[in-house]
């Protein structure tokens, strides 16, 4: 958890301005796991580290990305950067807030 | 705490663009193309265009294949051709977004003489010139893009042509609007392709990518990662630079930007004026908006 | 479904034109508003008075950087709605090629329409030939049929013109126009009907709504799909590459059978329907004269003249060249002593005849390689000879 001072005194100057209290980020990742060619582009342009190739591999021999959700962003670049359209994170920050599955859940759902 | 669901969406972002039915497509791990084409769909979703009046236009080559995985009008037409097709189109029917996309040897080799006239004309379109510096889908034989030195299976010993600065080349023959990224300023060639797609007269924007399968491994340059984090530590933003100044050397630096911006009567602008000026009364305009629409008689 | 013509491109009333000027006047009246061309020698004045008229009409001409880009944009422009033709000569049509297989694989309706000359390259750029007949045929790359038509005077120039914008309407595949310099250069009289008189085949749109379209399922007469246009919202996808109903690049043998063979049969299926020629003299006759474009005046002077001499010979003008009339050939050549073939070249229509004789008659060539017509006495001779009276 960020830095309870740091943040609360963010908070305090956003309030002057109007502008919406920043809350922590909640993200799944999409793969799509027999689409991915295993580029490494996500891996490499993920600016929280929040994927890793795997071990494992598809049915063409590729290694497609790890995810590890609770470093995500949502800042969308390997959406972007993905040349096989094969990755997107969605935001789930309201929805996950009433009782969260447990990370384990959100890694197994999110392969397609 | 508001009530309502956040998933904001539930699949990526350029499904909407692209003929699902057709993937996986057929490019190399680690190309470019596809990056460019999630650029493009997020372009398209920002523009504010509806999609039944972009049209696509493509050539023969990797690029050239994108015609056939977007979800749009697309017309995947002759090697170098794709600007005289798009010329028609447009013209035909201008209330029409014509985007050319297509390679580099597609659009400045065999197709560089048409290349030269649209932008001298202005005729309004949007070309995106992927440039991976080969032909990767004959194999990779040298292009005029090729910087000097680098090998190609048509320059065994390296090449010994001085290769096109496209930016230059687009500028000098009256483009409006010129901007160079790679393939890793997927931002910025977002905001270039919504900027370039609404902009009137001919556009161009060059986008270097990589072509792990043959530029990269003839030249020992690595896999399409090691391209991509080649352009991070090597290319630099001067936006407004003159485009003289912008050639590509061997393993040397790429200076990306948005180079031209201006504004400048467009083909039919000039068509209609001075047919306008002349015939006077007698003169049936085209493709100008009117109080009953766009005047444009279709048999 | 018939239709007639826009009044606004018709320029009703007798006139004295040249064959590309009447050219011109049947693409206007046919309904083109969109000509991409290139200067070439003899086929010029086609662009420059099509490029004079249409802004008073209303659609674009523009000259082109080079045929290639000429013969592209016109599909472009059809691809918008458009009706749309190029115009060239010998060496343009040669860089067109490309471009026609292109038109023919994607079912591109246009024109393209050569006013021949001596050949080969650059060859005699003011004066006639007819040497460019088989590559009107076979000029592409690829298995494919084309339609071309054959006008031998001005007026003819006018008709056939909006008869081929018709026929690539109603097949959905590009229609050569294949004038020569003379017919292209001389003057007479040609009389424009009112437009009302004029019978147009519209294009031949959907009525499947998009979703349910397949852009290369056949829709009309069993063989032809019916066409779209871009910025209607049927998100088509229109390529080169061999394709399946979808318009999806198919790379195996299977589609290429399907997609090509579907190609090439609604013109060979549909001949009997397509071919058009003009016969005069044959009921009864020994020897017939097989002629086209100007050749065929000259020819039909010589077939009067050996008339004259008691010999029983007709002649038949084909006016749509290709489909060539093959059925009507086949079954001349068992009733007649010989074909006698005039043309200006060194044979080229003349290996088609000789094929579809069979041996059943004889079969006899009078070419030359062009710059001027036959002489009327030379084709005289060979007449002669066949009947056995010299």
């Amino acid at each position: 958890m960020a830095d309870q001072a740091g943040v609360s005194s963010v908070r305090e100057r956003a309030r002057a301005f109007g502008v919406p209290k920043p809350r922590p980020v909640r993200a799944k990742i999409v793969i799509e796991w027999e689409q991915c060619k295993g580029c490494g582009f996500c891996v490499e342009f993920c600016p929280t580290g929040a994927l890793k190739l795997s071990t494992e591999f598809n049915k063409k021999g590729y290694h497609p990305p790890v995810p590890d959700p609770e470093q995500c962003q949502d800042c969308g670049f390997c959406e972007l950067v993905c040349p096989e359209f094969s990755i997107y994170s969605v935001d789930v920050t309201e929805s996950e807030s009433h009782g969260r599955s447990n990370g384990q859940d959100l890694v197994n759902e999110s392969y397609r | 705490m508001k009530a309502t669901a956040n998933v904001k969406k539930a699949a990526h972002l350029a499904e909407p663009l692209l003929r699902m039915d057709r993937l996986p497509h057929i490019w190399c791990p680690g190309c470019g193309i596809g990056a460019t084409v999630n650029c493009f769909a997020s372009a398209l979703a920002k523009c504010g265009i509806p999609r039944e009046k972009i049209a696509v236009v493509s050539g023969i080559g990797c690029t050239g294949r994108v015609a056939g995985y977007v979800k749009l009008d697309s017309f995947h037409t002759t090697h170098g051709r794709p600007i005289p097709f798009a010329t028609g189109l447009a013209l035909g029917n201008p209330e029409l977004k014509v985007v050319v996309y297509s390679g580099d040897g597609d659009i400045v080799a065999i197709g560089g003489n048409h290349f030269m006239h649209a932008a001298r004309r202005n005729v309004s379109m949007t070309v995106i010139c992927v440039n991976n510096f080969i032909y990767g889908m004959t194999g990779g034989q040298v292009a005029p893009t090729t910087p000097e030195e680098a090998r190609a299976t048509t320059a065994p010993y390296g090449c010994y042509e001085p290769p096109f600065n496209l930016p230059f080349l687009a500028k000098s023959c009256g483009a409006v609007y010129v901007a160079r990224w790679t393939a890793m300023h997927i931002r910025h060639t977002t905001n270039s392709m919504v900027e370039a797609i609404n902009k009137k007269g001919f556009s161009f924007i060059e986008i270097i990518a990589p072509c792990p399968t043959v530029y990269s491994r003839l030249n020992r340059l690595g896999d399409g990662l090691d391209m991509l984090k080649f352009y991070r530590e090597n290319s630099e933003i001067r936006n407004g630079a003159a485009t003289e100044d912008l050639d590509i050397t061997f393993k040397g630096k790429i200076i990306c930007g948005k180079f031209v911006d201006r504004e400048a009567p467009t083909y039919l602008d000039r068509m209609n004026g001075q047919l306008q000026k002349v015939l006077k009364d007698r003169y049936v305009p085209w493709g100008v908006p009117s109080k009953t629409g766009l005047d444009r008689c279709v048999s | 479904m018939k239709a007639t013509a826009d009044p606004k491109g018709v320029l009703t009333g007798e006139h004295f034109l040249d064959g590309d000027w009447s050219c011109a006047e049947g693409a206007l009246a046919a309904g083109c508003r969109f000509v991409a061309g290139y200067p070439i020698t003899p086929s010029t004045e086609t662009v420059e008075r099509f490029g004079a008229r249409i802004p008073t009409v209303g659609g674009l001409f523009i000259q082109m950087e080079d045929e290639i880009a000429s013969s592209i944009a016109i599909q472009g422009a059809v691809w918008s709605g458009l009706k749309a033709m190029t115009v060239t000569s010998g060496p343009g049509f040669s860089l067109m090629m490309e471009h026609i297989g292109l038109a023919v694989m994607t079912e591109t309706p246009c024109v393209f329409v050569d006013v021949q000359r001596g050949g080969p390259s650059t060859g005699l750029p003011t004066l006639p030939g007819q040497a460019d007949m088989m590559q009107a045929r076979w000029g592409s790359h690829g298995d494919y049929e084309i339609i071309a038509v054959c006008p031998n005077s001005p007026q003819e120039s006018f008709d056939l013109t909006v008869h081929a914008f018709n026929l690539s309407e109603q097949y959905r595949v590009p229609v050569l126009v294949m004038l020569d310099e003379c017919v292209g250069h001389m003057y007479e009289k040609v009389v424009i009907p009112k437009a009302d008189e004029i019978e147009i085949f519209p294009r031949r749109w959907t009525a499947q709504p998009p979703g349910k379209y397949l852009p290369f399922q056949p829709e009309y007469d069993g063989w032809i799909p019916g066409m779209v246009k871009a910025g209607d919202g049927y998100f088509l996808h229109v390529t080169g590459l061999t394709h399946d109903e979808k318009g999806y690049p198919q790379m195996n043998a299977e589609c290429q059978e399907t997609c090509v063979r579907r190609l090439v049969d609604k013109i060979r299926k549909n001949a009997d329907r397509i071919v058009r020629y003009e016969e005069t003299s044959i009921a009864g006759a020994d020897i017939a004269v097989i002629a086209y474009g100007i050749t065929s005046r000259v020819a039909y002077a010589a077939m009067e003249m050996a008339r004259s001499y008691g010999v029983k010979v007709g002649m038949l003008r084909p006016t749509v060249i290709w489909p060539f009339p093959e059925t009507r050939i086949r079954k001349l050549a068992g009733k007649l002593k010989a074909f006698v073939v005039v043309e200006m070249n060194y044979g080229q229509m003349y290996y088609e005849v000789e094929r579809l004789a069979a041996g059943k008659c004889e079969t006899h060539l009078v070419g030359h390689g062009g710059g001027t017509v036959h002489d009327p006495e030379v084709i005289l001779d060979t007449i002669m000879r066949a009947a056995g009276k010299r």
